[in-house]
């Protein structure tokens, strides 16, 4: 392999990419099947397959390529198909489609009009809406998701065609390795992670050790509840990190690479197989790359589910295959990391940007984003938004772009509250800081933390301390048990907001709750202790008001926990069906005897045994007169 | 988290074994060894009774209560067997806040297992899991695989019902 | 040397270049708080307790201030530590109250009630023991070992004791189980740790803060036996209990306290106190006549000394092949108990049943010891009981005695004559010493001038010497800590190593650092080397003799003209000599 074969199988993939770049119009059509794991736990290969079999029945296999891409972002609205040359985006697709689709579309030529996506376009009226002309995508800039969605992940050609394993080329032919680490600090990357460490300056640690055995480490252990940008990165766009582990280990003098992906990532872990055996097929991967002296090779290590591990001691100690407790720093990876060497380590989306860094230009990549944020970021969007999924927004993008404009909105006309970022090492921010533009250190100024890229929307039927309880039970949960005060700390945490959320929680506890909070975060040996009290510092300090409302008012305002709320039927609107009472688990429904004639009607006809009940909302979900609410 | 040993009997065949035996020989002396064979062990029983955790440790050379205290600290490994009907509540963020706490307590509710647990039978087995990554269909439950989503608590006893 | 300029506490010291934090401070007289570190052992960084505040260089001025862990956080050039503000205080007691709210706090009754380090923490750092509340994480207690008893409830998690199993032995019985709160130490599969491969050397106890670990408690049977006018109840001391027994009463390690110890004992009502010392020359008598006697007629060798009985366990389970190497000598105890079962018995016209003979020993494994077959030579086990150090202290505590004020007593006849031989047999390498001292008369036919080996002496883990006795070469090695013992025979196993006599101590050091010895903080165990301080009082005490062969100690030639015979005799055999159980894995 040399570059002259790269540019031979550049071309022969041309025509396919360019009509899904919508730049050739052949005759031939692309039909693009979303094969993320949201796309894929609804049924997507089974429409791949469908799909492929239709066209084989009809004879027309040729005529239409049917790829299985990695994720395109809009999970909410999966499984997602697109056919080009049309640029058709269709959404909610289920296998039962597919014959319609092959029949009227791919057959017929024509549409099909039910299955369209559709929104609300700035006349008001909702219509079919392309998928680049989504509000969604239109203001999303992809840099680290670039091939996401668009070519086949398993098929390596592809990944050339779309520049692939140019950087390494031109690394390996045209630069030193210091000239790759300086351009490196010149795009101003910084750790995607979670703590935002300049990406050049990790680098440079690890070149200036000694030259012998080093590594360069892959963490694609992304464990924060809700955070699925590295994993839709690895299964759209495996090649990129093989393609940017090289790049570092050319640059920092190490020959051997680990990957550490979580094994809960099937989709992820099988693509990185594929890509990197066909890396070594082709040459690209291995011994004397691209015809070079250069070495390096690449093994797979699955995580085994511990969140810790996401900490680069922690999951270097678990590559080493011990229980993964971080270790306390110096002496840091960069002088004496994986077995003992010099170890340079980043994540998956870290390492998505570094070949187009390579190849654009550091003062490309720097031209975007803030002062002190080079770049762009992916955030996985989740929790109350219309559109759950993936963006990917330079940095400095506002919240409120974010939310109200790709994410289209809170759902069903409530109010938006708060968003979560940084998952259980982050916090809160709040509605009236929906205008902070997002980078590493606005967010840090306001106590939250960009994490991962995790971004949880809530709204006002969220308890903002019922949340800062979800995120402690996770990371008690998730705890090494190693220091003393993350192991015991967080826990009496949980108990003393436990304790609130119960409704016997004084006005004391929260000093109490602030003075701990503030020992753990100072005192814990790693990221995990560290940072796991911002959520309950971050909701303390924006949403004080509700955690007193619990203490001294003994209310919960959103009417979320289960001791402080009662569910209420309205005399009003109830009809007397009885469909809640024959729903109700805990048999907490009843007639009652003792209800007096008003109006024709017995009231109340129906009440709820507060004693009995055991708060699971079945009445509410069952009742279909909406007479049942919580107070 | 702590974990609970199994009371389901263990049953050996001398094809896993073999399997077992054959994975140990491939990766002895090979640095960082424990884990992956602790996964392939994994695969090939379908969790990890303390009989196969102790032919790792002496193939492995590596003592016991190593072996042990790595098997009992991620959460991947299993020390319970998988039910006839397996079944598992997603936690994550987005199933969390809509409501899948709730699914969790009512599939407690209806089978008698708290998350980790097998009968003793062998018949049903809980599991409360980190995000799947159907947050789109949160609040999610999976049995034997099959994922169901949007789900409220009054359909969990239907779809267990499916399977018995 | 290179040196770096620091500040203390605002106060200017010249530290070596590659000192810790902790380091630097104890050499400026300041003592910060650990629980988690024993240097070289157990460097984690996990207990949190040794935070201390730093400014380091950036660029010409200091950066800003950050907590770090003193007891991995290396020294460097201009910075300054603060060691003792409002601010670490707050959080060492915010620690320590962490901590006691998932701990039993039962220090009225706990057996390291003033020794514990948690306890004098507590107390340094006034802390509010119920300022948290809440959940504790599940615990049971192990008292399944005859030897150690392990309660999870008083344990904090430094891993200590997991750092002397796993680091230093290369056992790793004992590990972290489970996960964050529910993280507890454990054994594989919850078994009872008598079920497991543990030694019983007790390295874990020495090493453990709390009282989450500690030895079987004899004391009372030996208080019954005492208080039963039907017994005659016998006490021998073991080499190095006389180096070590005066640390439980406030001495420095590495004091002598031979007759005080002795006077101590007898106050106790023991109708006699002998010196093990003469079962050690015993000891050394019957090994080095087998050693010779396997060399000339085609025995097994190496051969391998027998008086540790962790090491012999450690043997059995990891080494079941090479239970033949292992001399069939009992250790000096069991010879001990079983002459006082047999010769002394009918001497003084004893029924053996009627006679409790306990062993005051440095060592937790001779619990075990105890109780193994093929060790009951007068029908009736050799030794009823065996006492740590630790215990014989208690008693003597318990029994109102002034240890420190007593006038020095003699060892009561017959056995109170020994060699220096037989005293150094408490060191690493003592065994070995004294059986060159013997062998070679044997091997050369005549009495040697020179009686010390320097070569096998010291705290190296593995030591090596060869010797040309008249033409018969010899090479011999010295291992002690069981991960020593294993790379060692590991070695002779490949052939890498060609020896013909092999001395094994299970304990790091020998005896003198055995796992019933007095308890120090890691304060201790971190800045002095308690193998080579306590082992100096043996070699001293031997070099001030004039009796230093085990072979012209007339208490062990009167056993043999009296009912033994010769060495290696048929008699001999029977009553000092045992057998060995293949138990593998």
């Amino acid at each position: 392999m040399n570059i002259e074969n790269l540019t031979t199988i550049q071309q022969s993939v041309k025509e396919t990419l360019d009509i899904r770049a919508g730049i050739a119009a052949g005759h031939k059509r692309n039909v693009l099947i979303c094969g993320g794991t949201g796309c894929t736990s609804s049924g997507s290969v089974k429409i791949h397959d469908a799909m492929q079999k239709a066209l084989e029945e009809r004879g027309i296999s040729d005529e239409v390529k049917v790829i299985q891409t990695g994720c395109f972002g809009l999970c909410a609205n999966g499984p997602i198909m697109i056919v080009y040359p049309e640029g058709t985006f269709y959404t909610h697709v289920s296998v039962d489609d597919v014959d319609e689709i092959v029949n009227e579309h791919l057959v017929g030529g024509k549409e099909v009009e039910r299955l369209l996506h559709k929104e609300k376009t700035a006349s008001g009226n909702v219509e079919p809406t392309s998928l680049s002309e989504s509000q969604f995508y239109k203001k999303q800039h992809r840099v680290a998701l670039r091939n996401c969605g668009f070519i086949d992940p398993e098929n390596i050609d592809e990944y050339i065609g779309r520049d692939g394993y140019r950087a390494i080329a031109k690394v390996l032919n045209e630069m030193e390795p210091q000239q790759v680490i300086d351009e490196m600090k010149k795009s101003g990357l910084r750790g995607r992670g979670g703590g935002g460490f300049p990406t050049g300056l990790k680098w440079q640690f690890a070149a200036d050790q000694p030259k012998g055995k080093k590594y360069v480490v892959c963490n694609a252990d992304e464990g924060d509840p809700g955070a699925f940008m590295d994993r839709s990165i690895l299964e759209g766009d495996p090649h990129a990190i093989i393609e940017a582990m090289e790049i570092a280990g050319y640059a920092v003098g190490a020959d051997e690479g680990y990957i550490y992906v979580r094994a809960e990532y099937p989709i992820a872990v099988h693509r990185l197989q594929v890509a990197i055996k066909q890396a070594h097929e082709k040459g690209l991967l291995g011994n004397n790359i691209l015809g070079t002296d250069f070495n390096f090779d690449i093994t797979l290590r699955l995580g085994a589910g511990a969140f810790v591990c996401g900490e680069e001691t922690a999951l270097l100690t678990s590559i080493e295959g011990h229980r993964g407790e971080p270790r306390p720093r110096p002496p840091f990876p960069a002088v004496k990391g994986l077995f003992g060497k010099p170890t340079m380590n980043n994540n998956v989306e870290t390492y998505a940007n570094v070949a187009q860094i390579i190849l654009n230009g550091a003062d490309w990549y720097a031209s975007m984003g803030t002062e002190k944020s080079k770049g762009t970021k992916v955030f996985a969007l989740g929790g109350k938004i219309t559109n759950t999924g993936l963006v990917e927004v330079p940095m400095g993008t506002t919240l409120r772009e974010i939310i109200e404009e790709i994410g289209g909105g809170v759902p069903n006309g409530k109010k938006f509250k708060a968003a979560q970022t940084g998952g259980p090492s982050g916090g809160c921010i709040p509605a009236e800081l929906i205008d902070t533009p997002i980078d590493y250190d606005n967010l840090t100024a306001i106590g939250c933390m960009m994490g991962s890229g995790g971004l949880i929307v809530m709204d006002e039927d969220n308890c903002m301390v019922d949340i800062a309880k979800f995120y402690l039970e996770f990371t008690v949960d998730e705890s090494c048990g190693k220091c003393t005060p993350c192991r015991v700390g967080i826990v009496r945490l949980l108990e003393t907001l436990e304790k609130i959320t119960d409704g016997r929680g004084e006005l004391e506890d929260l000093d109490k709750l602030e003075e701990l909070c503030n020992y753990i975060k100072s005192g814990s040996l790693c990221g995990l202790g560290q940072t796991a009290p911002n959520p309950v510092l971050s909701t303390l300090r924006f949403f004080r008001d509700e955690y007193v409302a619990h203490v001294v008012d003994k209310k919960c305002p959103a009417h979320v926990c289960k001791n402080l709320m009662q569910y209420i039927i309205d005399d009003n609107k109830c009809v007397g069906c009885k469909m809640c009472s024959k729903g109700c688990p805990a048999d907490a429904i009843h007639v009652n005897d003792g209800a007096v004639v008003k109006e024709g009607k017995k009231l109340p006809y129906l009440v709820i045994d507060q004693s009995k009940c055991v708060k699971c909302g079945a009445c509410i979900a069952t009742c279909k007169f909406k007479a049942i609410y919580k107070s | 988290m702590k974990k609970k040993l199994t009371s389901v009997t263990f049953n050996d065949s001398a094809e896993k074994r073999e399997k077992l035996l054959a994975v140990i020989e491939e990766y002895k002396g090979k640095e960082g060894n424990l884990l992956p064979v602790l996964q392939k062990a994994q695969e090939i029983y379908g969790y990890l009774p303390p009989e196969v955790q102790k032919t790792v440790a002496l193939g492995l050379e590596v003592p016991e209560a190593e072996v042990f205290g790595v098997a009992s600290f991620y959460a991947q490994f299993k020390l319970n067997p998988d039910g006839d009907i397996a079944i598992a509540v997603c936690l994550g963020t987005a199933c969390y806040v809509k409501g899948s706490g709730q699914l969790a307590d009512k599939v407690t509710e209806i089978v008698g297992l708290h998350p980790g647990e097998t009968t003793s039978d062998g018949k049903y087995s809980f599991e409360a899991t980190r995000c799947i990554g159907a947050c789109g269909l949160a609040p999610v439950m999976t049995v034997n695989g099959d994922v169901y989503g949007r789900l409220t608590p009054a359909d969990v006893a239907g779809i267990i019902r499916k399977y018995q | 040397m290179d040196m770096l300029n620091i500040k203390i506490n605002g106060v200017s010291y010249q530290v070596p270049k590659g000192v810790t934090v902790l380091e630097a401070a104890k050499a400026a007289e300041i003592d910060i708080p650990t629980l988690c570190y024993l240097k070289d052992i157990n460097e984690i960084g996990a207990c949190r307790l040794c935070l201390v505040e730093v400014q380091e260089m950036r660029g010409p001025s200091l950066g800003p201030a950050r907590m770090v862990t003193a007891c991995v956080y290396p020294v460097t050039e201009g910075m300054s530590i603060v060691t003792n503000s409002e601010k670490i205080k707050k959080s060492r007691k915010l620690n320590l109250e962490l901590l006691l709210s998932n701990h039993n706090k039962e220090c009225l009754s706990c057996v390291r009630s003033t020794t514990c380090e948690l306890q004098k923490l507590c107390r340094d750092y006034g802390v509010d023991e119920n300022h948290f509340s809440g959940k504790k994480t599940q615990t049971a207690i192990d008292d399944s070992s005859v030897a150690i008893i392990r309660d999870n409830s008083k344990c904090v998690l430094c891993r200590r004791c997991v750092a002397a199993c796993k680091n230093m032995q290369d056992i790793g019985v004992i590990g972290a189980v489970n996960r964050g709160f529910d993280t507890v130490i454990g054994t594989s599969f919850d078994k009872d740790l008598a079920s497991t491969t543990c030694v019983n050397c007790g390295q874990c106890i020495v090493a453990c803060p709390t009282g989450a670990l500690h030895e079987r408690d004899d004391t009372d049977k030996v208080f019954a036996a005492l208080d039963d006018p039907t017994k005659h109840v016998y006490i021998c001391t073991a080499p190095s209990v006389r180096a070590q027994i005066g640390e439980c009463f406030g001495y420095e390690p590495g004091t002598d306290c031979e007759g005080k110890m002795v006077a101590a004992l007898k106050r106790l009502g023991f109708d006699g106190v002998f010196d093990m010392n003469l079962t050690a020359d015993l000891t050394i008598v019957e090994e080095a006549t087998e050693l010779v006697e396997r060399m000339t007629k085609g025995g097994t060798l190496p051969m391998i000394t027998s008086c540790s009985p962790g090491w012999i366990k450690y043997c059995e389970h990891y080494f079941p092949e090479m239970t033949e190497n292992l001399s069939t000598c009992k250790s000096p105890q069991q010879m001990f108990g079983a002459v006082m079962k047999t010769y002394f018995a009918q001497k003084m016209g004893y029924d053996p049943k009627d006679i409790v003979f306990v062993s005051a020993i440095p060592c937790t494994a001779k619990k075990f010891e105890v109780g193994r077959p093929d060790q009951n030579a007068g029908g009736v086990p050799d030794v009823d009981v065996a006492i740590t150090t630790r215990e014989v202290g208690r008693m003597i505590e318990r029994a109102g005695i002034n240890f420190r004020a007593l006038k020095d007593e003699k060892f009561d006849e017959p056995f109170e004559i020994s060699s220096g031989a037989g005293v150094i047999f408490g060191a690493t390498g003592g065994v070995m010493e004294a059986a060159l001292r013997y062998a070679a008369e044997i091997v050369l036919g005549k009495k040697i001038e020179k009686v010390d080996f320097p070569e096998v002496r010291g705290t190296e883990g593995i030591k090596f010497a060869s010797y040309d006795l008249g033409g018969t070469k010899i090479n011999v090695a010295v291992a002690s800590g069981t991960k020593n013992a294993k790379k060692l025979l590991r070695g002779v196993q490949s052939g890498e190593y060609d020896v013909q006599f092999i001395e094994i101590m299970a304990c790091p050091g020998g005896c003198v650092n055995g796992g019933g010895q007095p308890y120090q903080p890691a304060s201790v165990r971190n800045s002095v080397d308690l193998r080579a301080v306590r082992a100096k009082v043996l070699y001293n005490d031997d070099a001030s003799r004039d009796l230093r062969k085990s072979q012209d100690n007339s208490g062990v030639k009167r056993l043999y003209d009296e009912f033994f015979g010769t060495p290696g005799s048929h008699k001999a055999h029977e009553v000092l000599h045992t057998s060995y159980i293949k138990r593998g894995m």
